[in-house]
């Protein structure tokens, strides 16, 4: 038997000669996870691949080969942290941007227009609801705004109060911080009729349909004193962008809780991960149209006053996403 | 990608968070999953940084706002209002988008976001697993707050109704072997340990072996679980356990102490030699699992 014959171990020798592959590799992951790689010079970023090979194939080696636990231990996390590192390589941001805005958030959008004209419907529905409700009975109104919401806006209001709230921005808040405002508020919303898709489409359908009654009732109120035109004007300026992007995002939400609830061939998981590939998209997509719309209500319905001019932008924002939405492209791969 | 994960059964208690991951090399990196506590710290040491930092920016903006004056105030209005919008829902996607797929809670515990499929970390599935928390915690927590203000008993019941059935998202991890939470699950992700680990020195390395001769009998009382028990033992170094366990050892082989003989020297030398041999027999296609087995 060869106890004393073998002076070294064999697994000790393979260590020490790789020893030092390993903990170059070490050095380079630490600096590129130190979250600036760009810090690695180039000949570093062509090398870590090279290493990372190599500390696999020496950890299948390592597991056959040796009996130092620890020695494993430290290969199986090295050869993790360089697999993510390795096949985890992103674009650089500039280039994810680019393709975000050319590609993947038309592309998503237009793979959802199925639920994007069920929410739709649904928000059209409730408006119609809304409207006729509160024409037809005007106590409905206080059910449908809260007073809070209201602002004095409600069926006890006189006819010059509720054109004046249509052209005269409320005096106290200065005009950029009410749209910062109204862009987080409605982007919290929108998050999360997005996230309440996933309880079976129900809530995120209320959440759209709760948007439409409210409108509804504003509008019956505004039309029973003949303010209906200018009342369009004062909603479609910002709304058709932040209607769109709610319905977008209830659309995103159907989505998910129709692959949950009828994955088809696949495994529930498999389709909802799928479903949620797109969905993630429209929504990051959702948050920018969000923005513009905040914009456009904070700032350019509190500057422009006249209707038409209203309308007229209103109408072209809506034309703009429909053709960057819908308009045929080519395909990325 | 070629990465296919897997998950077979485990086989003991501790591989219960255990994955097989295949690289595209074919090596199997046998990822562990996070476990629920330490994700659930993870989660709350982010909150604590999320709420501290936002008092912090709350009083600096204030002071600002204040020396600037009422009348040049509003573009710190705006910073505070964007400020607060970005910590609550850009806080998480901004760090696990980042190169360590880690919120600096994540990076404490050691933990990081990853594909399940072994593909990259899109930015979207980011996006989507972080949006998700809506209905995870914010929902119950809206709940939870309605509880203490439910004036009837009707508004009570549906508040109660509504926090079992927010709370069955919450605690929809506990409920799946991969400890997937709903995010996860959207977005095709799932929480892994990847901690720092630091290549420490081969014990069968030290020279301090001379002295010890041990007969091939002597060697093949142990397999390899005793083995790693013993790395584990010599790397420790509690005084105590080494003397308790050299005294074991010492009576299984036969071994008669010598006058000078120090426990950790001879477990040391015990421990490389009992490697070597077990190393020996491997190459040559035994791996002897432990001290019953007789391969």
């Amino acid at each position: 038997m060869s106890e004393q014959g073998a002076r070294e171990l064999k697994s000790h020798c393979f260590r020490a000669e790789r020893e030092g592959d390993w903990r170059k590799l070490e050095r380079l992951l630490t600096k590129a996870e130190g979250g600036r790689p760009q810090r690695l010079s180039a000949s570093e970023l062509m090398e870590i691949p090279l290493l990372y090979r190599s500390a696999v194939s020496a950890l299948s080696v390592a597991r056959a080969t040796s009996l130092d636990a620890s020695l494993v231990a430290y290969l199986e996390n090295l050869a993790t942290r360089a697999y993510f590192f390795v096949y985890g390589a992103r674009a650089r941001l500039p280039e994810r941007l680019a393709r975000f805005f050319r590609h993947d958030w038309p592309a998503a959008v237009a793979s959802l227009w199925r639920e994007t004209l069920i929410a739709t419907a649904i928000l059209v529905f409730a408006t119609g609801v809304g409207f006729a409700l509160v024409w037809s009975n005007p106590d409905w109104y206080g059910s449908f705004l809260p007073d809070a919401l209201a602002g004095g806006r409600d069926p006890t209001a006189t006819t010059a109060f509720l054109k004046d709230t249509l052209y005269h921005p409320a005096k106290d808040q200065p005009l950029s911080v009410f749209a910062t405002y109204l862009f987080t508020h409605n982007a919290g919303v929108s998050i999360l009729a997005f996230a309440l898709g996933f309880a079976f489409c129900v809530p995120t359908a209320l959440l759209v349909a709760d948007n439409g009654l409210t409108m509804g009732a504003l509008m019956a109120l505004f039309a029973s004193r003949g303010l209906l035109v200018p009342l369009g004007g004062w909603l479609s300026i910002h709304g058709t962008t932040e209607l769109f992007a709610t319905v977008i995002a209830g659309a995103a939400g159907f989505r998910i809780g129709w692959a949950v609830m009828f994955p088809g061939p696949l495994t529930r998981l498999e389709a909802a991960r799928t479903a949620g590939r797109t969905a993630g998209a429209a929504m990051a997509g959702v948050v920018i149209m969000l923005v513009a719309a905040g914009v456009l209500e904070g700032v350019g319905r509190q500057v422009i006053r006249l209707d038409w001019a209203r309308y007229a932008i209103g109408g072209s924002m809506l034309a703009l996403w429909l053709a960057y939405f819908y308009s045929p492209r080519r395909k990325l791969t | 990608m070629t990465a296919v994960p897997q998950t077979p059964r485990p086989a003991t208690p501790e591989d219960r968070f255990i994955r097989r991951f295949i690289t595209p090399e074919g090596t199997d990196l046998r990822l562990t999953l996070g476990s629920g506590g330490d994700r659930a710290a993870a989660f709350v040491l982010d909150v604590l940084i999320i709420v501290i930092s936002l008092i912090l920016f709350t009083i600096i903006v204030g002071v600002i706002a204040a020396s600037a004056g009422l009348k040049n105030a509003e573009p710190w209005g705006i910073v505070w209002l964007l400020g607060f919008f970005v910590a609550r829902n850009g806080y998480f996607i901004v760090f696990e988008a980042g190169p360590r797929a880690a919120t600096p809670g994540k990076r404490m515990l050691g933990l990081r976001v990853a594909a399940r499929d072994g593909g990259r970390l899109t930015a979207e599935s980011v996006f989507v697993r972080n949006a998700m928390r809506e209905i995870e915690v914010f929902l119950p927590a809206v709940f939870l707050l309605a509880a203490n203000t439910a004036g009837d008993p009707v508004e009570g019941w549906v508040v109660l109704l509504g926090l079992v059935w927010t709370g069955a998202f919450l605690l929809f991890p506990m409920f799946n072997r991969d400890r997937l939470r709903l995010g996860d699950v959207v977005a095709g992700t799932w929480v892994v340990k990847s901690p720092r680990r630091a290549l420490v020195v081969d014990l069968a390395a030290s020279q301090s072996g001379g002295g010890f001769a041990f007969t091939p009998e002597q060697t093949a009382a142990y397999g390899v679980k005793e083995l790693q028990v013993l790395e584990d033992v010599l790397r420790t170094r509690d005084k105590r356990t080494m003397a308790a366990v050299a005294e074991r050892i010492r009576g299984k082989i036969g071994w008669y102490r010598q006058a000078d003989e120090r426990d950790e020297a001879f477990l040391t030398a015990y421990y490389a030699a009992l490697r070597r041999r077990l190393e020996h027999r491997l190459l040559f296609g035994h791996r002897r699992r432990d001290k019953f087995d007789k391969a």
